[in-house]
């Protein structure tokens, strides 16, 4: 039975939700519980699970923004479990518009479902949303800030080829801004893992970042060069460079090509390393990089889904 | 504080109720008035001193407030601009309690979140919820960390 983690100190939850077990950030699990999802997860994937077990339950997918594998994904795994979904997929389309916040909102729909998913331009909106539900809240997203369920299904796609404890794993692309970077390097620090962190110049991970992971006990090393670390890796994570992090279209187009990884790159790497990427791409990862034995992008999008049943039924069993 | 010889140096009248709020930072005396919300239009009769000479601080700052009493959780915030600021309770001209500053655990309501994205700075019914470390301010909501002009971000 997994430990509901608890809210950080001092911020209000409704009246019996201490027991309710949301999903928030990495922050707030530990090791034990992550392992314990992972092996929730890797049941389902091996169809050691019933298609009725979530019969009779309801998920809400509230997306204040645009997704496409997290909604369908978490749709997907609601279906699977035999379970039903209701959504809203944009805020045109709710009362948001009509200048409802997010609190009501939460409150309302926590009368509708059994959970509700939430996707939200504004970090820290899962953390409210948990304070004002009356279900459990997983977050699937929330501005810049924290996508749990994406780090659990990076940490599944790798413990499905190799331990993660103790592995050197290489972060490249967008650490800045990357949400999925930042959660993943959070949930890594866990296991022992080397970080090595390559990153075009203006888009490093943030100071406060590296300086938690390093209080954490990781070992985080900087490089500028993918080709200087890339034989040393396990697993490479690669992310999206954000063409609107730019000024002009000239410097994406310099910086996105110099980190470009191209077949020719990986002559010389570990048998066993693993290319990851939360997709969608925008041409970090040259398409005949698919045919190698390394890319391994698409069936990590395909774990969403055991992953996503996963925490599902752990927040409404 | 007493009133000295003019010729001796610093000069500032005792109060006959009110609070004093001695050895604050020198140069942080009308941050200290911003955290505790008195400002120009406030109704409180002040005085304020900065950059005085102090044996033990080389220079500090002293706020002097008239006829108002300051709670413990007011106190508190001091710590955050002033952690060796001394309180004085002033009671017909004598000091009826002394007490020193502690930091806050959490603040409530107190710091802007400087994140332009973090869900305090919309209209949602929350306030801004920061737990104190020693390496700074961490926001509970988007984990934003702030280290320094803690000041600048005073609501």
């Amino acid at each position: 039975m997994i430990r509901a983690p608890p809210p950080p100190a001092g911020l209000k939850t409704p009246e019996g939700s201490h027991t309710m077990y949301h999903i928030i950030s990495i922050r707030d699990f530990e090791k034990s519980d992550l392992d314990h999802l992972l092996d929730r997860a890797e049941e389902f994937d091996t169809e050691k699970y019933r298609p009725r077990m979530l019969e009779g339950k309801l998920a809400a997918l509230l997306f204040f923004e645009p997704s496409t594998r997290t909604r369908m994904s978490f749709a997907t795994a609601m279906a699977r479990l035999g379970g039903d979904s209701i959504s809203v997929d944009s805020v045109e389309a709710s009362s948001i518009v009509k200048g409802e916040t997010l609190a009501d909102t939460i409150r309302v729909v926590s009368g509708y479902a059994d959970a509700i998913v939430l996707r939200h331009p504004k970090e820290g909106a899962a953390r409210l949303a948990s304070e004002f539900a009356t279900v459990p809240v997983i977050n699937a997203g929330d501005g810049a800030g924290q996508h749990p369920s994406q780090t659990l299904l990076d940490l599944y796609t790798i413990r499905q080829s190799m331990p993660i404890d103790g592995l050197d794993v290489g972060l490249l692309g967008d650490l800045r801004y990357g949400r999925t970077a930042h959660s993943l390097a959070l949930a890594l620090s866990l296991y022992g893992v080397t970080l090595h962190t390559i990153a075009p110049g203006g888009l490093e991970m943030p100071a406060n970042i590296a300086l938690e992971l390093r209080e954490r006990g990781m070992d985080v090393i900087e490089h500028t060069d993918v080709e200087e670390v890339i034989r040393e890796l396990d697993v490479l994570y690669v992310t999206r460079i954000q063409r609107e992090r730019f000024p002009d279209s000239a410097s994406y187009y310099n910086v996105a090509s110099s980190y470009q990884i191209t077949p020719d790159q990986l002559r010389g790497v570990r048998e066993h390393l693993m290319i990851l990427h939360p997709l969608p791409r925008a041409g970090e990862i040259d398409p005949a990089v698919d045919q190698t034995p390394y890319a391994r992008y698409f069936e990590q999008a395909r774990n969403g889904v055991p992953v996503r049943m996963a925490l599902l039924y752990e927040v409404m069993k | 504080m007493s009133r000295k010889d003019p010729s001796g140096g610093l000069v500032i009248s005792p109060i006959k109720n009110g609070t004093v709020i001695d050895h604050v930072t020198a140069g942080e005396a009308l941050n200290v008035l911003r955290i505790l919300g008195i400002t120009g239009s406030t109704r409180e009769c002040l005085s304020i001193a900065t950059n005085v000479r102090s044996k033990r601080m080389g220079r500090k700052d002293v706020v002097k407030i008239e006829n108002r009493e300051l709670r413990t959780e007011e106190v508190d915030r001091i710590a955050l601009l002033a952690p060796q600021a001394k309180i004085n309770i002033i009671r017909d001209y004598q000091v009826v309690e002394k007490k020193g500053v502690e930091i806050p655990h959490l603040l409530r309501g107190v710091v802007r979140c400087p994140n332009p994205g973090c869900i305090t700075n919309t209209n949602e019914p929350v306030e801004s919820t920061f737990e104190v470390l020693p390496k700074g301010l961490h926001c509970l909501y988007c984990d934003w960390l702030i280290k320094n002009d803690i000041a600048g971000h005073i609501i």
